[in-house]
This record gives structure tokens, C-alpha cells and sequence, in this order.
């Protein structure tokens, strides 16, 4: 479904500023995918690139989904493709409630797919069954979008909103940090829940914690812009007994 | 006939109507005259204020184009409940008292006779001397050096009367409309309300100012408010002019012991508009909350002066605006808080907080403390920024394009005082409005992310 070819990203008007140097990344239909990697490995930039971030500038490369360039789609129009991207710090919004801001998100695409929009009844049933799901506080949601939440509501609304959503593609660009242990299963169950034949997601993590309680199917390690190493799960554990030490002696000695 | 020298502006095209209500007013209570006769005299002193440099309250604002029109007096036109309830906010549960330029309409107002409310035309009240109107009126506003109020009270005619009688809680607010008609000729109005709030009254009122009229007008409303101990007023106002005409609108409060002031102002019309609001808070336990909303576009100016003067101790003032700017609109928020000797153990905030839609926009942004007691909590600030890219980019990511995602964002931004208006008819219709003029907001919207 993604397909990602020698993708190289530098940061928007900056010389010399290239983050992300040769990707190539191949995700299937229902897979889920770990990129994991050192702090400036590039990782988020991964995730924004294909999220269209109006800063980064692809500069050589490829992102194609279901066969189809995307790198000159918006990303609202991305986003009506079916991509998702639960983000590592979600912006706080003061006057913006969460329910009329996914109404308005699911209406848009709508619209573009030139589908119906789901009544306001409706939606507050899916809504409220949502809420439910990801143990969003209630009241918490009927107040401005993420301003004044924790960490941890933070990035249960960023659950709800992929819950509410149901993208076809979901991108978690380190959603586990910062959460504590009950916080990161219910990330962990969220994905687990919408794991479908026909959903793919690419899980970006420092940490391996959050892989104990999603299992991928693949598993990279992103050192400097490049992905070092593809294996399974079992990678993903030797990461958490050796760190990153072995490939960034690696990256250097090719630097 | 001598020509004022040409600093004074505005001066010889006003007194022949001035000289014609003398005249026509011989009957009138002496008070009165000599209430009228004074302010003339200040206006006469003065005119409209053109002069900017070294001149504090108008260096930001040209009234030159003011001083230059031509406006008609005494014409009333015909105005109907249907164009009121178009254009502005009604609820036929309200105490309704309507103003046609500057003259009080029985028909078109909707007063239900309810207990321990005094309301009607201002021009009975002062006939029969109603409740202490001839010690009250004119106090607050009129004798100051300020040209508007000076000139409003040289006129003072007729216009709104509200008392509320001691221990008296009112459940429903009372709306004081005040509209200019339709005709096409462009007028001056002096519209004029007293509010006279007993010791613990209560009461809701909405201050509305509507036009009809498509050529330029020229509005100068004065408010007058007496909130006596223990009394409670919460004040809206709504300023929906059109985009030709000019509005300098001021209101006085004097607040006595615990008595307690809050107003939300609603500012999105006319061409050049002056809300002046200044409360004097003169008994210990006092406390007045100042906030308001303010949009412009094209090449309108709102300014702001929102004064507050702390006399006596334990008292606490709060003043937030928010501004949206857009095309090439310019707003001023002088925003200033004046903290007596005596008035110890005061606590005064101030903020002015501003979204600019593009880079033609100008704001001026003056807070201000002047504070000559020693124990006393004070802060202020002013803020003015863009819409923030990081956030557009957080809306976009779930599929919103980009206008409606600045749409909502300006929204967001307008929500916190929007919320503030609290009577259901009165908050669907400022709802209503910014949401039908945020798109005219970001048709002339050029500037993204972060200042």
C-alpha cells in the first residue's frame, strides 16, 4: 500500500539541512511496521514527510500509496486518502472543541470523496461510543481541544481522533512518550482493536516498551537518516538489551 | 459670525441646531438648560478632536474625515419590530425599549410592566423629574473635558430611562435599543441612556446599537450607570453599525460598596468606532469586569479605551479584549487602570490579546497602570499574533483544508468571549454574526504562521 523510494527530505529554506538520506520503505496492506532509532535519527521527520509537514522538502525520492504519487497532496488531501498521523506533541487549541473539530474533519473528507456527511445524530453516537472506548474523560472533551490536558489526554485524544477516523494508514510518531504504563495499553489497545486486513500502521518509537504490547510485523532501525537493519519482533528486543550503540558505530564509520 | 480658529473643528456646522433646540425648549426644566448650555460651552472649546499629535486619547486615530462631513439633525425616520429583529438580537421576553435616532418609540418598544422596573423615554423622565435623574444625569458624562460626551449632552433631549427600585432582581434582561433609521440623508444622533440600579438590584442589560441607514451616520452615544451598594449589573453591548458611519460611544459607571459591574462588548461595525468605558469604582468592595470582543476588516478602525479608576480600597477590576484583524483594519486598545492613594488592597488585571489575519493590519496596543497606593496587585499585558502554522498544519493532518481550518482557529479564538454572552438570543445572534463574518475576515487574510 506505501511505497517509499531513496526518499530524501531536507528542512524547508536551510542549506545543507538534509534529515532523511535514502529511505526506501515498503509497507503492506494490514502490516504494521516499527521504525525505531536514536534521538535525531530522523524518525519524526519520517512521519511528517508523509504526513505532507509544511516545512520538510523532499528533495530526491518517492512516497506513492496504492500505486499514486502523494508528494504533491496536501496534507488535508492525504488525509482523505486514509493516511492518519497521531502526533508526538498535538497542538493545543483554545476555543475548539474536540467533537466539532472531528466533525468538521470527517465532513471535509466527506465532501472530498463526494460521500454523504454523517448526520449530527449519528455522529454523536459514534462520538460518544468512542469516548468510551479510549477512556477519554467526558468532560474532558467538552472543553478546547488539548488545552490544559496531560500528556497522557493528550495522546488518548490523539487515540480517539484515529478511533473516530478510521484511516487507512495510521502513523504514530512516538506516541508512547511521556505515558505511563496504563496510558501506553491503551495506545497499545487501540491499535490492536483497528488491527485489520486493511489497515496498515507504521508505529514510531525510541522506546521498545510500547512493542511489548503491539507485536509488529516488521520491525527497522532508522540511524542518521538511513535505515540500518529490517528484521521481525526479535529486532526490536535487541534493541532493548544492546541500544543503538553497535549502529551508531556504524553509521559513523560509513559517514 | 467669527470663525473658530482652525484647530476647533466641527464647531460652526453644529450650533445652528444647537441655537434651534434653545429656542424650541423654552418650556424645558432650567437644570437642564443650564446642563446643555455648559456643554456647548466645553464643546465649543473643542469640537471634534483632530488634532493628534501631543493629544494621548486621539494619536492613533484620525478624525479628520469626521470633522469634515456633513450630518442633519432632528430627522426620525420609520423603523419597524420586523428590521429590528432582523438585524439585531431580540427576545420577546425581554423588557425591549427602542430609540429611533435618538427619540424613544413606545410602539416599537416591548416593556411588560414587570415589578420594581422603571423604563420608558428619557425625555418623560426628565419632564417629571423622575427618580433623582436631575442629580444623576450629566454627572458621569458630559462635564468632562471630552468632546463627544460634550456634545451629546448640549443635545440632551431624549433617549432611554432605566431604574431598577432597591431588592429588586430582575430574571429577564432588559435590551435598550438604539437604531438609526433608514432615510438616506446622513445624521447625527445623541442617544442616551441613564441607569439608575438601586441598592441590591439586579439586573441583565443589553445595550444594542443598530443601523438601518446605508450612507454614513454619525452616532454619540452616552451611557450613564449609578450601580448603588449591593447592586449587581450585567451589561452587554453590541455595536453593529454601518460600514460608512462613525460611532463614539461612551459609557460611565460609578460603582458604591460590593456593588459589582460586568460588561461584554460586541464591536464589529462602523467605519471608525470608539468604545469609552470607564468605571469609577468609588466604595470599598467594588468590582467591575471589562471585556470584549472587537472584528475588523477592510479599512475599519475600532479603538478600545477602557479606563477603570480604583477610589477606594478593596475594590478589584478586570479588563480582557480580544481583537481579530483583518485587510487593512486597525484597532487600538488603550486599556488603563488608575489606582487612587486611599485605595489600598486593590487587585486590577488588563490584557489585549490580538490575532492579525494580515500584514496590512495595524494595532495599537497601550496598556496602562498608574498606581499611587502601595498595596496592590496589578498586572497587564498585550499580545498580537498570526494564525499559528504548527497548529493550521495539526487541523490539515485530519483532513480540513486550509480555509476551513483558519476558520475555525479564528473561531477558537473569538469562542472564549463569545461564551461570555450568556442570554440564549443574545448569544445565538453574536454566534451568528461571527460566524457569518469570519469569511469577509479571511477573503482579505494573507499572513500565516507564528509572529
Amino acid at each position: 500500500m506505501l511505497e517509499i523510494k531513496n526518499l530524501h527530505t531536507s528542512v524547508l529554506d536551510i542549506d545543507d539541512s538534509e534529515i532523511l538520506k535514502g529511505i526506501d520503505l515498503s509497507v503492506g496492506k494490514g502490516e504494521i511496521h516499527a521504525i525505531m532509532g536514536p534521538n535525531g535519527s530522523g524518525k519524526s521527520t519520517l512521519a511528517n514527510v508523509l504526513m505532507g509537514r509544511f516545512d520538510y522538502v523532499v528533495t530526491e525520492g518517492e512516497i506513492t500509496l496504492d500505486g499514486e504519487s502523494i508528494l504533491d497532496l496536501r496534507p488535508d488531501q492525504r488525509a482523505h486518502l486514509g493516511m492518519f498521523l497521531a502526533f508526538q506533541y498535538p497542538a493545543e487549541i483554545p476555543g475548539v472543541r474536540p467533537w466539532q473539530f472531528l466533525k468538521a474533519a470527517l465532513d471535509s473528507k466527506a465532501e472530498a470523496r463526494g460521500e454523504e456527511k454523517m448526520t449530527v445524530r449519528n455522529f454523536s453516537k459514534l462520538f460518544d461510543e468512542k469516548v468510551g472506548a479510549v477512556g477519554i474523560n467526558p468532560t474532558l472533551v467538552k472543553r478546547s481541544l488539548n488545552e490544559g490536558f496531560s500528556g497522557g489526554e493528550k495522546k488518548r485524544n490523539e487515540m480517539l481522533q484515529l478511533e473516530v477516523l478510521q484511516p487507512t494508514l495510521a502513523i504514530l510518531d512516538e506516541t508512547d512518550s511521556g505515558l505511563d504504563v496504563d496510558a501506553l495499553r491503551i495506545v497499545a489497545e487501540g491499535v490492536n482493536s483497528m488491527r485489520s486486513p486493511g489497515r496498515s500502521f507504521i508505529v514510531v518509537t525510541h522506546y521498545q516498551r510500547l512493542l511489548n504490547y503491539i507485536t509488529p510485523d516488521v520491525v527497522h532501525i532508522l540511524v542518521n537518516g538511513k535505515i540500518v537493519n529490517t528484521g521481525g519482533p526479535e529486532l526490536a528486543l535487541e534493541v532493548e538489551k544492546d541500544g543503538y550503540k553497535k549502529y551508531l558505530v556504524t553509521s559513523e564509520a560509513t559517514a | 459670525m467669527t470663525l473658530a480658529p482652525p484647530s476647533i473643528a466641527a464647531v460652526e456646522k453644529y450650533s445652528p441646531a444647537y441655537e434651534s433646540l434653545v429656542t424650541a425648549s423654552a418650556a424645558a426644566p432650567e437644570w437642564l438648560k443650564a446642563v446643555r448650555q455648559q456643554a456647548w460651552a466645553t464643546y465649543s472649546e473643542l469640537g471634534i478632536p483632530v488634532k493628534r499629535r501631543g493629544n494621548e486619547l486621539w494619536k492613533y486615530t484620525n478624525l479628520q474625515p469626521l470633522a469634515a462631513e456633513d450630518f442633519r439633525h432632528g430627522l426620525t425616520g420609520e423603523v419597524s419590530v420586523d428590521q429590528l429583529k432582523a438585524v439585531g438580537p431580540w427576545d420577546d421576553a425581554w423588557n425591549t425599549l427602542v430609540v429611533v435616532d435618538g427619540k424613544f418609540n413606545t410602539e416599537l418598544s416591548n416593556l411588560h410592566g414587570t415589578n420594581g422596573l422603571v423604563a420608558g423615554s428619557l425625555a418623560d423622565a426628565i419632564s417629571t423629574g423622575t427618580g433623582d435623574i436631575e442629580s444623576q444625569i450629566a454627572t458621569l458624562a458630559g462635564r468632562e473635558e471630552y468632546a463627544f460626551t460634550a456634545l451629546n449632552t448640549a443635545f440632551l433631549d431624549d433617549g432611554a430611562y432605566v431604574a431598577i427600585e432597591r431588592d429588586t432582581v430582575l430574571e429577564e434582561p432588559v435590551q435598550v435599543v438604539f437604531v438609526t433609521s433608514s432615510l438616506s440623508e446622513s445624521r447625527v444622533n445623541y442617544p442616551r441612556l441613564l441607569v439608575d440600579a438601586g441598592e441590591n438590584s439586579s439586573v441583565v442589560l443589553i445595550e444594542t446599537h443598530l443601523n438601518l441607514a446605508e450612507e454614513s451616520q454619525f452616532s454619540t452615544p452616552v451611557v450613564e450607570m449609578f450601580a448603588h451598594a449591593g447592586s449587581s449589573i450585567r451589561h452587554y453591548r453590541v455595536q453593529m453599525e454601518n460600514e460608512k458611519s462613525f460611532h463614539l460611544g461612551t459609557t460611565r459607571i460609578r460603582q458604591l460598596d460590593d456593588s459589582n459591574f460586568t460588561s461584554t462588548s460586541f464591536a464589529v461595525g462602523a467605519s471608525i468606532a470608539r468604545n469609552d468605558i470607564h468605571t469609577l469604582l468609588d466604595a470599598p468592595g467594588a468590582s467591575c469586569t471589562l471585556h470584549g470582543l472587537y472584528m475588523t476588516n477592510g479599512e475599519q478602525q475600532q479603538d478600545q479605551e477602557i479606563s477603570t479608576t480604583h477610589a477606594k480600597p478593596h475594590c478589584t477590576s478586570d479588563q480582557f479584549y480580544k481583537g481579530i484583524l483583518s485587510g487593512k483594519s486597525h484597532a487600538v486598545f488603550s486599556g488603563k487602570v488608575v489606582v487612587m492613594r486611599d485605595a489600598q488592597k486593590s487587585d486590577a488585571t488588563q490584557k489585549d490579546l490580538n490575532l492579525l489575519l494580515s500584514r496590512g493590519v495595524e494595532i495599537d496596543a497601550k496598556p496602562s497602570l498608574e498606581i499611587y497606593a502601595d498595596d496592590v496587585t496589578a498586572a497587564h499585558g498585550a499580545t498580537a499574533g498570526h494564525v499559528d502554522r504548527e497548529t493550521l498544519y495539526y487541523l490539515e493532518s485530519r483532513g480540513v483544508d486550509q480555509e476551513a481550518a483558519k476558520a475555525i482557529l479564528v473561531r477558537g479564538f473569538a469562542e472564549e468571549i463569545l461564551n461570555e454572552f450568556e442570554p440564549k438570543s443574545l448569544h445565538d445572534f453574536v454566534e451568528k454574526v461571527t460566524d457569518e463574518r469570519i469569511p469577509a475576515l479571511l477573503a482579505e487574510s494573507d499572513t500565516l504562521g507564528t509572529a
